[in-house]
């Protein structure tokens, strides 16, 4: 009983940890611009795709690492130069529209170019499993959880600690104020696309040796980031960590107890019944829309 | 003032029923039938996207439940097809009142994020009931009957879906140019005034989602019986994103729009046959350079260039 | 019993007390003018009146009956209509049906009737169309029948906000600073619109920065300050009030 409760637990908690970093993503860019983001998953999907390339290539896991952050994260910034930047202030229908186009791009680019097969990772430390009371956790879940970990504790020193940080907190609470006090919005725009592009593909990499990755994983497992933010109280930090892991949990208890055949249906169930009953989720604060 | 709007729709019934008699093989018939379809859904979807300015990104799901209830009923419980139909048609709309009452409160993000999640549910359950709805793989549709009368031939399903065609241009038109309309239209231009006016804006949004869902699954059951086969990626998130398509490519708020994004879309796949895997990134170029350069969509845009001038 | 009735209404957003405990009543049939400062919380005021914010705590009563929390459709049927200061025009339609959304209320808005086109709800709709323009033609927009809302200067768009409001054939009107940004020539048509207006019976509350414009309309007129009720009475006993004196000249006084 136990040991079946923590099994789904842990399973759990690591893919968890990649909702959280999708739904960090999208908080960061939602913060900055009010736009959501609907390339996200793609991303994810990026960092996966091309970690398992360039192991392929032979490079050094830190390389490799490097660089399939890097390369997501300059992608992320064209989306935002060229796609988000030329309509600034449209309507959400408008932005939404775009982030869709944006992310069948990128999908579509890499299934012509690497193919629709999937592509496993090896893990960063061995597969040896690690027995918890009758558990059992691979050693690559305490690398998505650690490495997780860390870069929530890094992103808080970076907005709480950090000029810069403090700067696209400003922004994202009143952009005018920001601009007339000298904060230079276009960057703190082009950060935050950079930034939460390097999240969503650094999780992608993470999950990879244990989900395995496809050039289409990135629609779900986005969409499930979104959810996890919008579960947070959308633009919330804290709320899109513990958001991305409650929708971890449940998926995989509703997996383990209910039906592994719906299992990517209860995120959505989870969303609709959060948007009945808590349209602001669970940490949104109250707001007054001015007029 | 607005009868010119109406020259577009005694053209199109001019072009339909030129149409069948000058195309040269069934192939193109069977084109134009799908495009009708898909003009259909289109303008239904616009009304939600162009007119009052509510997106739905699940909208294949409602067309999905359509085919399924005009696929199993029938099949598994020797339902009439027209019954079946109707009550697709009416899951869809209850089901779209059901969700909208609450999510229609709220802003944007929030109907996307709902309208996809439910999109996605629908299509996780046609997967997996296999044992009514044959699972991925799918399941063959049952004819259509009307008055003992079998609908069988592509040509007959032409003048059929012609015909709703018209009937859907006419009605649309007559409802953007009507009380219900503008105070549609206005809620999209500034939910505030609309609402001092006295729109009850909740209640106007989720009656043109659920009517959009409504003409959605009759659509849905339609193509279903027209192609004699369905299956699950009928009611996937990207042709929910490829009926969006069209109607931004064709143009927000505007009904001929619909038609032409309709025409354009269905057409394409043809035309990019040959460039396997090309697709994906085709739809989403489309999407993206037309809300970067002509936000307003073709038949606007161009509209608006034809008539400079007499416009002031 | 006055028509509109507020009592102790305050609303808070966040750490911002934009109205506090707020008390006045208005009478019907008359110009009721509401100044202060910038940021005093007029437009606030307007907005918790007519249902697009609700109240913290407190109480506002039409014809005695209580309303605060009320949706601002509710309202509009009650007779209330109001402009906005940063303008609420839709620019994705034409000048006039601007003008004819207004009337909303007034229309039959059956869904099914509407697509099928019934000749009594099209006969309806031309009438209606003639009446807009009509409104326009009061307002001084007559030039623009024809015009799309997006062609139109913000002196004309600022009047078609009055005649949509007018549309409604509102028993009580909100125009919250009808002349800002106007020149003095635009600004005199205003002044005379607001007059004629109130003399056709609908009872006027104004916001306004123009205090010629102000002193010569008001019946009676409310001052905050921070959101603060600071004085209120005839043009004459607040322009005598030291507070507001104080409060306007500052210390320059
Ligand atoms: N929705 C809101 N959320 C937060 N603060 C608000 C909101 N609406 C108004 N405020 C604040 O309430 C205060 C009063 O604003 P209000 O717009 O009512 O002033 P006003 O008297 O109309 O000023 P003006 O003459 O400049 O129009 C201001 O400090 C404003 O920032
Ligand atoms: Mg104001």
């Amino acid at each position: 009983m136990l040991a079946e409760f923590l099994q789904f637990l842990f399973s759990g908690i690591t893919v968890g940890a990649t909702y959280a970093l999708a739904a960090l993503g999208f908080t960061l860019i939602y913060n900055a611009s009010h736009v959501i983001n609907f390339a996200q998953g793609e991303f994810i999907m990026l960092g996966g795709m091309l970690a398992v390339l360039f192991a392929q290539m032979g490079l050094p896991l830190p390389a490799v690492l490097l660089l399939a952050i890097l390369v997501p994260a300059i992608v992320g910034v064209l989306v935002e130069k060229l796609a988000i930047e030329p309509v600034k202030g449209a309507e959400t229908v408008t932005l939404i529209i775009i982030t869709i186009g944006a992310s069948l791009v990128i999908r579509g680019l890499i299934q012509v170019w690497l193919g629709k097969n999937t592509f496993s990772l090896p893990a960063f430390s061995g597969d040896e499993p690690i027995h918890v009371l009758g558990a059992t956790l691979l050693p690559q879940s305490l690398w998505v959880l650690g490495i997780t970990a860390l870069v929530v504790v890094a992103l808080w020193y970076f907005f709480n600690r950090t000029l810069q940080g403090k700067a696209m907190l400003a922004t994202s609470v009143n952009r005018l104020a920001a601009e007339l006090v000298g904060i230079n919005t276009s960057w703190v725009l082009f950060m935050s696309f950079a930034m939460s592009a390097a999240l969503g593909a650094l999780g992608g990499i993470l999950i990879t040796p244990i989900t395995m990755t496809s050039y289409d994983v990135g629609i779900m497992l986005g969409l499930k980031g979104f959810v996890a933010a919008v579960v947070g109280g959308l633009g919330n930090g804290l709320g899109a960590v513990v958001g991305g892991l409650l929708v971890g949990i449940l998926e995989a208890m509703g997996a383990g107890y209910i039906s592994s055949a719906y299992k990517d249906a209860i995120p959505f169930v989870l969303i609709l019944l959060i948007l009945f009953f808590m349209p602001r989720g669970l940490f949104g604060g109250k707001s007054t829309d001015r007029v | 003032m607005n009868k010119r709007i109406y020259y577009g729709l005694y053209g199109l019934i001019v072009i339909l029923l030129v149409l069948p008699f000058v195309v040269p093989n069934n192939f193109y018939l069977d084109l134009a039938v799908r495009m009708a379809i898909n003009a259909i859904i289109v303008i239904g979807l616009n009304l939600l996207i162009g007119f009052a300015g509510q997106i739905s990104l699940g909208h294949a799901g409602f067309l999905g439940i359509g085919a399924y209830a005009s696929a199993v009923l029938p099949m598994h419980f020797g339902w009439h097809p027209v019954t079946a139909m109707l009550t697709g048609a009416l899951a869809s709309a209850l089901l779209a009142a059901l969700v909208a009452k609450p999510i229609f409160k709220l802003k944007g993000h929030y109907l996307a994020m709902a309208t996809l999640g439910l999109g996605i549910i629908i299509n996780i359950a046609l997967r997996n009931e296999a044992q009514w709805t044959g699972g991925p793989d799918g399941m063959p549709v049952m004819p259509m009957a009307l008055f003992g009368f079998e609908i069988g031939s592509d040509r007959q399903w032409y003048w059929v879906v012609a015909a709703l065609l018209v009937l859907t241009v006419w009605g649309s038109l007559n409802l953007i140019d009507s009380p219900f309309g503008r105070a549609l239209r206005a809620l999209h231009g500034s939910e505030v005034a609309s609402q001092v006016v006295g729109v009850n804006v909740a209640r106007y949004k989720v009656s043109i989602f659920v009517l959009s869902a409504f003409s959605a699954s009759i659509m849905g059951s339609i193509s279903a019986h027209y192609i004699g086969f369905i299956s699950p990626n009928f009611a996937d998130f990207f042709h929910s994103i490829e009926l969006v398509t069209m109607v931004v490519i064709g143009g927000m708020a505007s009904v001929y729009g619909s038609i032409v994004g309709a025409v354009l879309l269905t057409a394409l796949p043809q035309a990019l046959a040959t460039f396997e895997g090309w697709e994906t990134v085709a739809f989403g170029a489309i999407l993206m350079l037309c809300m970067i350069f002509m936000p307003r969509g073709l038949v606007p845009t161009l509209a608006a260039r034809f008539s400079k001038g007499d416009d002031k | 019993m006055s028509l509109l009735e507020v009592k102790d209404l305050s609303i808070h957003f966040g750490g911002v007390k934009a109205v506090q405990n707020v008390s006045f009543s208005i009478d019907s049939g008359i110009v009721y003018s509401v100044i202060g400062p910038n940021g005093a919380g007029k437009t606030t005021l307007f907005n918790l009146i007519t249902g697009v914010y609700t109240p913290t705590s407190g109480e506002i009563r039409l014809d005695g009956e209580i309303i605060q929390g009320k949706s601002p459709d509710e309202l509009a049927r009650r007779g209330m209509a109001r402009t906005f200061q940063n303008l609420q025009i839709c620019m994705n339609m034409s000048a006039i049906e601007n003008v004819m959304v207004g009337a909303h209320l007034r229309l039959d808005r059956n869904l099914f009737k509407a697509m099928l086109r019934l000749p009594a709800l099209k006969r309806r709709d031309e009438a209606l169309r003639e009446e807009a323009a009509g409104l326009m033609e009061f307002v001084g927009l007559g030039e623009y029948v024809g015009a799309r809302a997006d062609a139109m200067s913000y002196g004309a768009l600022k009047r078609l906000e009055i005649a949509r409001a007018l549309a409604m054939k509102p028993r009580l009107i909100f125009l919250d600073e009808p002349a800002a940004g106007l020149n003095p020539k635009e600004t005199q048509e205003v002044d005379h619109l607001v007059r004629k207006v109130a003399d056709s019976g609908i009872t006027v509350v104004l916001v306004e920065h123009d205090m010629k414009m102000v002193m010569n309309l008001s019946d009676r007129i409310l001052v905050l300050d921070y959101g603060r009720r600071l004085a209120e009475g005839t043009g004459q006993e607040v322009r005598a009030n030291p507070d507001v004196i104080a409060a306007y000249l500052g210390t320059h006084a």
